[in-house]
Parts: C-alpha cells; sequence; structure tokens
C-alpha cells in the first residue's frame, strides 16, 4: 500500500472543498454534508488500517521527527554531544530544554514539587531531552545514520541522563528508530554492553523518566532509551522485539509473510496497550501524525505534562521504586503446584 | 530458530566416534566425554549439555534446581509456521526441561552460590516472560543472601513468540541487577556458544566479570544481519570470545577444563565476606 497516493487523493478533495465553501451560489449545507461524508470514510479508513500498514504509516517519511517535537513543544534547546571518550552518533540527540506550562500546573507544583527543575517567574520547566533522530532528507538520513544508533549513541544518551540525575531534572526520551547499528565497529565498541548498560543505570536513576514511541520502537535499539516510569505511544507508533521483516524471515521461513508476522507480533500501540505494557496511547490528527502538525503538538504536550504534573510531586526514591515495580512485574506465566 | 548458530557435530557413522571439526581428529565419544566436550588434540570446544555442565561444577555433583514450576503460557496466541505451543512442547520433550534456563543453588569448592543455566537446544536459548522471572527470582535470592551469583548464558536472543514481553524482560532483568549493588555481592557471566541479541545486550554483558569460552560466537547482531547491511565479508575470527578479550570487552577467555577453578578465585576474592 503507498499512503502518498491515498495522501494525494485526500489532499486534491480537500482542495476541491475548499473551493466549493468559497463559492456563494452553493447551499453550504449541502456541502456540509459532503464534507462530513467524506471525514467519515477516511475516519473508516484509518481505523481499520491493518498491523503491517500501521508498521508503514509509523516510518512514513513525512512524519514528524525527533526533532521535529524539540522545535515544537520545548524552548532554548542546548544539544550535549559526544560519549567523552569515544565519539559522537548523532543518530541519537541529547540535551535540554524548557518546558512552559500553564498557571494552573503551575500553581499545583509550586509547593508540592521535589525536583529544582521549575522556574517560577517565568513559568517553565527545565527537562532533559533524549531521542533517536531519524533524518528528512538523504543527506540528514546519512548523518543520522537512518536513526540506527551506535554504542557512542547510547552512552552518550547515558552520560546526559545521569547529568539530570544529578541537576534534578526530568527525563522525557523520544524513541524512533529501526534499531540498534548492526556493523563491525559497533560490535568492537559493544553494542550489548551499551545497551545493556543503559538498561541498568536507567532502573537506578532518582528523577522521573518519560518514555515516548513516536514512530518506531524496533527492538533493543529503542529499549536502550526506553526504561521509565511512564511508556507512551502515538495512536500509530509500533514496538516490536523485532521488525515483520525479519519476523518473516526468520520464523515465516519466508520474505513475503510480513503482514502474517505484523499481525502475530502484536506490535501496534493498542496491542500493547491491551497487553499492560503501555500505560496511555496518544490520538493522532485524522490520516496520520504528519497530516495536522499542530494538533498532534498540543495531544503530546498535553499528555507529557499531565504525568510530569504526577511524578514530579514524588520523591525521588519512590520514583525510582515505582520504575522497578513497574518492570519487575512484565511477563506472563503460569506457577504449577 | 538460529539454526545458523548451531554447532553440528560432525556424524562418522558411527555411535562411538566422533570427528572434531576443528582438527578433524577421529575422537572417541566416550573419552570426549569424560574431557568435558573439549577436543583432546586442539581444544575444540563442543556444545555441551546442561546437565553435564553443572555435574561438572558443582561440588560433589550436587546441586538443588529452583523455580522449576515456572512453565510459559502463548501470551499473544502467536503462531508461525507452528504454534507457539507446539514449539514448547517439543522443546519439553526433545530437552526433558521446561524452559530455556535452569537455576540452582550449589557450592563451587565450598562457596554457596547461586547459577542460573541457559539451555540452547530449548527454542535456541531465548529469553521469555519464563526466563526473565527465573533470573529475576535468582537475583534477587542471591543479593538477599549476599551470596554470588553466576548465569551461564548461550542464547539466540529475545523469545519472538512473546512480542514485546519477552523484549521487556531485557529490562527487568537488567534492573534486577542492580539489587546486587545494594547488597555488595558479585555476578559473574560465563558467555558460551552463542550468546546474542536481546540475551547478550542485558544479563549477559552486565556481568561483574565477564568470562567466555573458546571459539564462543557473542555479539548484539548476528553475522549475516550485519553482512546483509554493510555488504561486506566480515573478518575472520569477528565476535569470537578472543575477538571480544582483544577488544576490551570481556575479562578472559577460560577453557571449560579449568572454569571451576577460575570461578573460585573470582568468587573468593570478590564476595560478600563479613
Amino acid at each position: 500500500m503507498n499512503f502518498y497516493d491515498i495522501e494525494k487523493k485526500i489532499d486534491k478533495i480537500e482542495e476541491k472543498l475548499k473551493i466549493l465553501k468559497e463559492r456563494e451560489d452553493i447551499d453550504k449545507e449541502k456541502i456540509k454534508l459532503i464534507e462530513e461524508k467524506f471525514k467519515r470514510k477516511i475516519e473508516k479508513f484509518y481505523s481499520s488500517l491493518t498491523p503491517y500498514q500501521k508498521v508503514l504509516l509509523a516510518r512514513h517519511p513525512n512524519r514528524p521527527k525527533f526533532l521535529d517535537y524539540v522545535n515544537a513543544l520545548f524552548k532554548d534547546f542546548v544539544e550535549l554531544k559526544g560519549d567523552r571518550f569515544s565519539g559522537d552518533c548523532q543518530a541519537i540527540v541529547c540535551g535540554f530544554g524548557k518546558l512552559y506550562i500553564e498557571k494552573e500546573i503551575l500553581d499545583f507544583l509550586k509547593d508540592k514539587i521535589k525536583y529544582p527543575c521549575l522556574n517560577k517567574e517565568k513559568g517553565y520547566l527545565q527537562v532533559c531531552l533524549i531521542g533517536q533522530e531519524r533524518g528528512k532528507t538523504t543527506k540528514e538520513k546519512i548523518k543520522r545514520n537512518f536513526g540506527m544508533p551506535n554504542p557512542q549513541g547510547y552512552r552518550k544518551a547515558l552520560r546526559v541522563m545521569k547529568l539530570a540525575e544529578k541537576l534534578g531534572k526530568p527525563i522525557l526520551t523520544f524513541i524512533d528508530t529501526p534499531g540498534a547499528f548492526p556493523g563491525i565497529e559497533a560490535e568492537k565498541h559493544s553494542q550489548s554492553e551499551a545497551i545493556a548498560r543503559n538498561l541498568y543505570e536507567m532502573a537506578k536513576l532518582k528523577v522521573p523518566i518519560i518514555a515516548l514511541v513516536i514512530g518506531e520502537g524496533g527492538s533493543g535499539g529503542a529499549l536502550g532509551i526506553g526504561v521509565a516510569n511512564v511508556i507512551l505511544m502515538l495512536e500509530n507508533s509500533v514496538y516490536s522485539v523485532i521488525s515483520p521483516e525479519g519476523c518473516s524471515a526468520i520464523l515465516f521461513k519466508s520474505q513475503d509473510k510480513v503482514e502474517e508476522a505484523a499481525k502475530a507480533l502484536k506490535l501496534t500501540a493498542q496491542d500493547l496497550y491491551n497487553l499492560g505494557i503501555i500505560d496511555e496511547i496518544i490520538k493522532e490528527p485524522l490520516g496520520g501524525a504528519h497530516r495536522h502538525k499542530e494538533e498532534l503538538f498540543k495531544n503530546v504536550k498535553e499528555v507529557l505534562i499531565k504525568y510530569l504534573k504526577n511524578l514530579l510531586i514524588m520523591e525521588p526514591e519512590e520514583v525510582k521504586k515505582l520504575r522497578y515495580k513497574k518492570y519487575r512485574n512484565i511477563g506472563k506465566f503460569e506457577e504449577i503446584s | 530458530m538460529f539454526s545458523f548458530l548451531r554447532r553440528k557435530k560432525e556424524e562418522v557413522n558411527s555411535p562411538l566416534w566422533l570427528k572434531c571439526e576443528k582438527c578433524k581428529s577421529l575422537l572417541f565419544k566416550g573419552e570426549l566425554e569424560k574431557n568435558m566436550w573439549v577436543c583432546p588434540k586442539c581444544s575444540y570446544h563442543f556444545k555441551i549439555s546442561v546437565k553435564e555442565r553443572l555435574y561438572h561444577l558443582f561440588d560433589n555433583h550436587e546441586y538443588e534446581l529452583l523455580d522449576e514450576n515456572l512453565v510459559s503460557v502463548d501470551p499473544l496466541n502467536f503462531v508461525d509456521t507452528k504454534p507457539y505451543k507446539q514449539r514448547l512442547e517439543e522443546a519439553k520433550k526433545k530437552t526433558s526441561f521446561n524452559e530455556a534456563i535452569i537455576n540452582a543453588v550449589g557450592y563451587i569448592n565450598g562457596n554457596k552460590v547461586y547459577l542460573s543455566c541457559f539451555n540452547f537446544d530449548f527454542m535456541g536459548g531465548s529469553m521469555g516472560s519464563v526466563v526473565g522471572e527465573k533470573l529475576t527470582r535468582n537475583i534477587e535470592r542471591a543479593a538477599k543472601d549476599k551470596i554470588p551469583f553466576i548465569c551461564i548464558c548461550a542464547s539466540g536472543g529475545a523469545r519472538m513468540q512473546e512480542g514485546m514481553l519477552s523484549l521487556m524482560q531485557m529490562a527487568k532483568v537488567s534492573a534486577a541487577l542492580t539489587k546486587l549493588e545494594d547488597a555488595q555481592t558479585p555476578y559473574i557471566a560465563v558467555l558460551t556458544h552463542p550468546t546474542m541479541g536481546g540475551v547478550s545486550a542485558s544479563i549477559a554483558f552486565l556481568g561483574d566479570v565477564i568470562l567466555a569460552e573458546p571459539g564462543a560466537l557473542i555479539g548484539f547482531a548476528g553475522p549475516r544481519v550485519i553482512e546483509q547491511t554493510i555488504r561486506q565479508k566480515l573478518p575472520e575470527g569477528f565476535q569470537t570470545a578472543e575477538f571480544l578479550l582483544k577488544h576490551g570487552l570481556i575479562d578472559e577467555v577460560v577453557d571449560r577444563r579449568h572454569l571451576k577453578e577460575t570461578l573460585t578465585k573470582y568468587i573468593e576474592n570478590l564476595k560478600y565476606s563479613l
């Protein structure tokens, strides 16, 4: 399936509707009816996507990437680069930004907040931002290694997250990767150790962590920045132990069983919510995150602040304990007598 | 699954004789068995069963199995070319174990240890909910009693048939290991052929001490995936235990016949003593 063609059709109809609306000689009620019928049709289409179609939508080239969120939701972002001993991987971007909040939230947090991250005068929270960036243009994609981090990326992320812990800033991670990079240098620098270390250290951090899957959550490479108090997913994002392509090849012994594999893996936001792995699904605008970005960013900001508000009034030890408990309880098995 | 990682025993049309894969010597099976499945001529490490491994490791060949009552369910109703439930039954029959890992407690030269050992014959040693839970329980015991924890790894990675539940086991066992820090108790990882993927990127590489068997293939991505991605042939010996030692990723490559003595020294130097 090609989303481009479908989107082109939708764009064309939307444009025609716009022209019709401007004409004085046509009954407004009639146009409204047509518009509603059209909207229902798109809604029906997008709500009946197969899991693999969702994978394709999650990988849509126009879908907002991590840096789009940074620019839209945060002010004065400062980036920190390098792992301080072997290099800088640009598939992971790390830094700090200001998240402006409504007066109502500010008033709520003012006396209860347990972390030194609230500017009461100017009304913003200082937050640590960690995310995988895939890039949009070919040049950018190459620079970002198509969002596939090397060990240096995970180690940079850990360095910055530890800084966030030292300074008492909450951490927001944005997941969007096909997976950790499979390469000679990556193995030489121990991709395994880099990811494992992050899982271990993230379990210990004494600041709130929220992870948000914005596109593709590719296996261990995604989890490497994904250990959190709260795991959120965008409505059309996916999160999987292996890509449907990989699963098709290994388990179904075929290149073209991707639809079946995607279905079997239970990788959609809805599936993972039902399995109790994620905490909440963030609604996307009709047609996907890239269709009406303003609406998307508004939804994301609202949900992030809702969880931050709850976590920032908890003691650091409690935040850590709750995170441990969350992972301690994941797993489905039977105890026979 | 993970068939390319399996070590074939080259059959020589005889139930008593075996050909060494490396030096091609004809070896008497009984002798090989006594030698812990290490070729007496070239030290090539054949695959050894979990039972034999524990038999050689523990004092008086005695140990107690723990958490045997934990069994896998089929949370996703997963069906590929076969239903997951059927795969589990077949693996149980084939191995006479009920999961891809066993938990044990016993003594190594007088030192009490909690030990978990992966079984590669059981669905490629893949880590699903039960493997994650068993590891976690054994680590928690070790932390509570301040007794060293040892994990012998052999795995193709996460168990795909349990989807995200299995990926999350990586985070679960890694979090559990933080308890050993509070208990000032060491964790020694022994990486055997093969240790890959999600198991490599969690329990395996979080060892305070990481030992590996000679020739074992250890890494995150499988060699075939890497070759397909970068479109070039991998260097000789890439991702072997010796390669990892050279690049500073593990502490030592240890011959299986010396593993017990080596573990003893590390345990006695590092364990909680008061």
